[in-house]
């Protein structure tokens, strides 16, 4: 509760209280509305701006052929193949990678929460990737894979030849791994976040009732997680979606690899396609609010919980 | 308490499996810069009989301001990031001020709206910032990546100083006006100092995250004249055509990541309060 309400309260209902919370609505009002305004600019109006654009014929290299298209350029999308290959890409990359990222994350809020010593080392380490530009980290994994500067190569096991981004899958391990990677500390500290907040008395009791590790951890922790856990499967989902810097350093989208976000900006940038290249960015920003949709109604995430942070 | 050795093993063994991932990447980078053409590909962590070369990052500040494929895009990195940060950590501290301490009906639909727009999904302006930007004259600019970064250092902003200025105790500063301070000392000495850590941990990771981004800075500049380091290591050539740039990005990215680094670990403590205030409902 904050001071001003408490105040606010206790002055109850006169008209000198009145006056006063008008002020304060006025003034909360004006300090926010620089911010709000701001971010309205830069999401809103160039959403409506590329809906504009999605329904015009508009190639930059032919600027005197523009004209309405209509649904077109969505018709056009719809019907590739690669559009859907790039969608399957994208959720394929996403789900594997939110999946492990969950699975290591939780065991290394475990280890920061629970070890017996080191929690100041595993705390320091996980913090290096958060750190790391993901570009710099995407250089750093395509040369350690490949086979003219990698050391992959040169483990037991692996072929000396090995050409990992000559192929879908083996390029598509190395995305998610660089992916998991960069994006898993985040993770393990909302989970941590999470983990704290449990009654470390539940344990003792548990203990007491003769539950083992296994059975304290699947009764008490996943379920009084689950808020904590829903909110970060969700920030990281959709994060996970706009899948970008990883791909364009290790494959530029070649071997069959390009997610949604790839397409656009080849259809935007590179061929300077403004009407099918908005078409795509309008269905991206339409799958993000189905994505998000199902967090939120189906799963019942509770926005106001969350926060961003990802990378 | 006691612990058995095989407790002691177990975690051993899963502090070392984190430590080690954790910093392959790393270490690789830099055992790679430390490289020449001769040696890139010999798959080994240090060199055999020391081979070091500094060869890498003496080409990258070659040619001075105009001829150097790194300097120019360095320095836009940081004023980029810094310009950023400041404009996006005012307008936030605002907003979050008054968050935390007034009440006035639409602050939770903002929180959530800033919620919102941190999952947007970038790629869907490039197409209109393309547009509006050329027509502007906004395009490979400065303020021309500056505002779209505001779609992401805004709701970050916003949301870890509210966390923040929420746990002040605001009544201090009516405490001290009633000792006698003058409404301007009260804030100067009793809450800034509050605030300050709070505000500067929200810069940090604003600034970490305008640093790291590559789809503006690719798509909104085409020249150093506002490319910013991950937007220029894509586009490095290396020093002669015939060799491949490996040695080069390695050291221009060894450059820009040692700093950042040593930074988030000095700052840790902070920095994991930032990522994870508000995570937890309180």
């Amino acid at each position: 509760m904050n001071a001003a309400a408490g105040r606010l309260r206790l002055g109850g209902g006169g008209p000198a209280a009145t006056e006063r919370s008008r002020e304060e609505r006025r003034l909360g009002w004006m300090l926010c509305a620089p911010a709000v305004v701001a971010m309205l600019l830069v999401t809103a109006y160039p959403i409506f701006y590329a809906i504009a654009l999605s329904l015009q014929n508009l190639d930059l290299r032919f600027p005197d052929q523009t004209s309405w298209a209509g649904l077109t350029n969505y018709k056009t999308v719809l019907t590739s193949s690669l559009w859907w290959t790039d969608v399957f890409n994208t959720a394929f990359i996403t789900a594997v990678s939110v999946t492990i990222e969950l699975v290591l994350g939780m065991a290394i809020a475990l280890v920061m929460y629970r070890a017996i010593f080191g929690r100041g080392i595993v705390r320091t380490s996980v913090l290096i990737p958060y750190g790391v530009v993901t570009v710099v980290a995407a250089f750093a994994w395509f040369f350690a894979f490949d086979p003219a500067s990698g050391f992959v190569n040169h483990l037991p096991l692996v072929p000396d030849d090995k050409a990992w981004f000559g192929g879908r899958w083996s390029a598509m391990s190395v995305i998610i791994m660089a992916e998991v990677w960069k994006t898993t500390p985040f993770m393990a500290l909302l989970l941590l976040a999470g983990l704290t907040t449990i009654d470390a008395g539940l344990y003792e009791a548990a203990k007491v009732d003769g539950a083992n590790a296994v059975q304290r951890f699947f009764r008490i922790t996943l379920p009084l997680m689950k808020p904590a856990i829903l909110v970060a499967l969700l920030f990281r989902t959709l994060d996970a979606f706009r899948i970008f810097d990883n791909i364009f350093i290790m494959t530029r989208g070649a071997q069959n690899t390009e997610s949604v976000s790839i397409l656009g900006y080849n259809q935007i940038i590179s061929r300077t396609n403004l009407g099918l290249g908005s078409a795509v960015s309008v269905l991206i920003f339409i799958l993000v609010l189905i994505i998000a949709f199902v967090f939120v109604r189906v799963l019942g995430v509770r926005m106001a919980e969350g926060r961003p942070g990802a990378t | 308490m006691r612990h058995g050795s095989r407790e002691y093993g177990f975690w051993s063994v899963g502090i070392a499996l984190v430590l080690v991932f954790a910093m392959l990447p790393i270490v690789w980078i830099i055992s790679l810069s430390l490289k020449s053409p001769a040696t890139v590909g010999d798959g080994r962590f240090l060199p055999a009989g020391g081979n070091w070369t500094l060869d890498n990052y003496k080409t990258l500040f070659e040619g001075g301001f105009s001829g150097s494929p790194f300097i120019h895009p360095l320095i836009n990195s940081i004023a980029i990031a810094l310009i950023s940060t400041v404009i996006a950590i005012v307008l936030a501290a605002l907003a979050a001020y008054a968050i935390a301490r007034l009440d006035f009906p639409g602050k939770t639909a903002i929180l959530v709206g800033a919620l919102a727009i941190a999952m947007f999904p970038q790629i869907s302006t490039i197409g209109p910032l393309f547009d509006m930007w050329r027509s502007i004259g906004l395009y490979n600019t400065y303020p021309g990546l500056i505002i779209p970064y505001l779609t992401f250092s805004l709701p970050l902003a916003i949301y870890i100083l509210v966390a923040f200025y929420r746990e002040i105790p605001w009544d201090l500063e009516q405490a001290a006006q009633v000792d006698g301070a003058t409404p301007f000392q009260a804030f100067r000495k009793v809450i800034l100092p509050l605030a300050a850590p709070g505000t500067f941990t929200a810069a940090i990771l604003v600034f970490i995250f305008c640093w790291n981004d590559f789809l503006f800075a690719i798509t909104l500049t085409s020249s150093n004249a506002s490319r910013t380091v991950p937007a220029a290591l894509a586009f490095f050539t290396g020093s002669s055509q015939f060799t491949a740039p490996t040695g080069n990005i390695a050291a221009a990215a060894v450059i820009v990541t040692v700093p950042i680094i040593v930074f988030v670990l000095f700052f840790q403590r902070r920095i994991v309060a930032g990522l994870t205030a508000g995570a937890v409902k309180g």
